[in-house]
């Protein structure tokens, strides 16, 4: 690409880009614009839904207010707590199952191609696949209930661990591994000695990511019926009681953010 | 032999708090399994279920298309003009978060409400947005867009805050006005990560978007669901797979424009 820039004269003015990087990033310009431009044309909004919109949330808000502080202690707060407990276990069955997939899809660890390519298809598979289809299905299988949801979240974990695991193993050094190699330590060795010190700290910040993210998908797993603090949203949505569905969102808010902080200060003080 | 003699030099002293956080993990989680009421006589019979049910799934129906296609074009175009709004409400705001620009009187509001964006699944907002603005397409978008604030004014507002602040000060002292500032100060220094977390954005409102149908916010998800009730599975299936497809084609397009801008 950056040959067509020095075809000819000699450049005398400074260009930061090349003509085909130019020519590349007006592409992309050009397809953003046309992409933006034919979904306005199609997709299909009622445009009095847009003007009617701002007085609607208005209304939405003065029904939502005052929020139900009663139901609370009721029944929100043993469903938050679910909600939380399908966040951790699934997080850590998902992270368990991570692991031997990201082992294999690391080039440098495991040296054959054809298993590298089919760990990483789980990988993709898992990571494409919703946490809320994973949760129709699993509802589907087991029941409704905690289960169908903790085993949605481990699934859809898979892939989101395992694929950072696998980068993080194939950023690690070669020196120590090749160095237990010629101590003629056998792989077992070499992969708790080896590699696992190097990606220890990569590890553990992204599973608490990980964790982060799914105490939020925990919460909607309750619309499919999949247990936690969602199902108590649905049924005081379907019922209209629409200062019940305030005090839980403001219970998810509390407890999202109580999420992060934690995350935030085990990060600095352990990693 | 010799290697596990020595294992004692290899491995650290021993750690106690980490032990103890371990056991305490250990117990928690043995509680958590009792109270989610996972036994093992439920999941053994779950699994004669889950043979049934993935056999009813395969071979994946394609026959009715032309539904699917309706359904992941809208999904596509909820995803687009999600991203781009969200982008371009995005960038005011995190300029206003970013505590190195402004005085905290303007960062506390801006941060607050993009924590507030953050902290809800998009499919929990889109609720919000069916009961306001109706069923369809419109309270998809705008549940992205509520979304893409809080993700995309998170990373802006880090990014701002990590630039030099030599470059500012230089054009400050020409007494460029402070727009210009922004656009000759800020902006270049940032624009190749914004890209990166933008098209980032991009990847996540799209797989996103297949789901905020699953409560009448528009796109595939809400094929996807009524299919799921009918026990259609076969056609299940196949929307399953088309989304797959299509976010693996929207993740390697994403990759393509960031290397064009090395972001």
């Amino acid at each position: 690409m950056s040959s067509e820039a020095v075809v000819g004269v000699v450049d005398r003015e400074w260009q930061r880009y090349s003509i085909g990087e130019r020519i590349a990033r007006f592409a992309v310009y050009i397809a953003i614009v046309a992409a933006v431009v034919l979904s306005i044309r199609s997709v299909e909004v009622i445009p009095d839904f847009i003007l009617d919109a701002p007085e609607q949330v208005v209304d939405l808000l003065k029904r939502m207010w005052p929020p139900d502080v009663a139901s609370y202690p009721q029944e929100i707060h043993a469903a938050l707590l679910d909600s939380l407990h399908i966040a951790t276990v699934g997080t850590a069955f998902g992270v368990l199952m991570a692991l031997p997939f990201g082992f294999l899809a690391a080039r440098n660890v495991t040296p054959w191609p054809w298993l590298n390519w089919v760990a990483r298809l789980v990988l993709i598979a898992t990571r494409s696949v919703n946490t809320l289809v994973f949760a129709l299905f699993f509802v589907a299988v087991f029941g409704p209930g905690a289960l169908a949801g903790t085993l949605a979240i481990a699934f859809h974990s898979i892939g989101f661990v395992g694929r950072l695991f696998s980068e993080a193993l194939e950023n690690t050094s070669p020196g120590p591994i090749e160095a237990l190699r010629a101590a003629g330590a056998p792989s077992a060795s070499v992969i708790s000695f080896g590699y696992w010190p190097q990606v220890v700290p990569a590890f553990w910040s992204l599973v608490l990511f990980r964790w982060d993210i799914n105490v939020r998908e925990s919460i909607v797993l309750g619309l499919v019926g999949a247990g936690g603090v969602g199902m108590a949203l649905d049924n005081a949505l379907n019922l209209f009681q629409w200062t019940r569905v305030s005090m839980i969102l403001l219970a998810i808010l509390g407890v999202v953010i109580a999420a992060e902080i934690a995350v935030t200060y085990i990060r600095k003080r352990v990693i | 032999m010799a290697a596990l003699a020595n294992r004692s030099l290899l491995i650290a002293p021993a750690n106690w708090p980490a032990r103890l956080a371990w056991i305490a993990f250990a117990i928690y989680f043995v509680y958590a399994l009792s109270h989610l009421e996972v036994t093992p006589a439920r999941f053994v019979t779950g699994l004669d279920y889950g043979q049934k049910f993935l056999a009813k799934l395969f071979p994946p129906d394609f026959h009715r298309w032309e539904l699917l296609l309706k359904g992941l074009k809208e999904s596509l175009e909820i995803a687009v003009l999600a991203s781009v709004l969200g982008l371009v409400i995005s960038l005011p705001v995190s300029l206003l978060a970013a505590r190195n620009l402004m005085p905290s009187w303007i960062t506390w509001p801006a941060r607050l409400l993009m924590v507030v964006c953050r902290s809800f699944h998009p499919v929990i907002i889109a609720i919000l947005f069916v009961k306001a603005v109706g069923f369809g397409a419109l309270a998809g978008i705008l549940a992205l867009t509520v979304a893409s604030l809080g993700f995309l004014g998170k990373l802006f507002t880090e990014a701002i805050e990590e630039i030099s602040l030599k470059q500012v000060e230089a054009v400050r002292a020409t007494g460029a006005p402070f727009m210009s500032v922004i656009a000759f100060g800020v902006v270049p220094q940032v624009f190749s990560r914004f890209i990166g977390f933008a098209s980032y954005e991009l990847d996540s409102n799209l797989r996103n978007s297949t789901m905020v149908g699953i409560v009448g916010a528009g796109g595939i998800g809400g094929t996807l669901f009524a299919a799921f009730q009918r026990f259609d599975y076969d056609f299940v299936c196949a929307i399953i797979l088309s989304i797959i497809g299509m976010i693996i084609v929207g993740e390697v397009l994403t990759n393509a424009v960031k290397k064009v801008f090395r972001a």
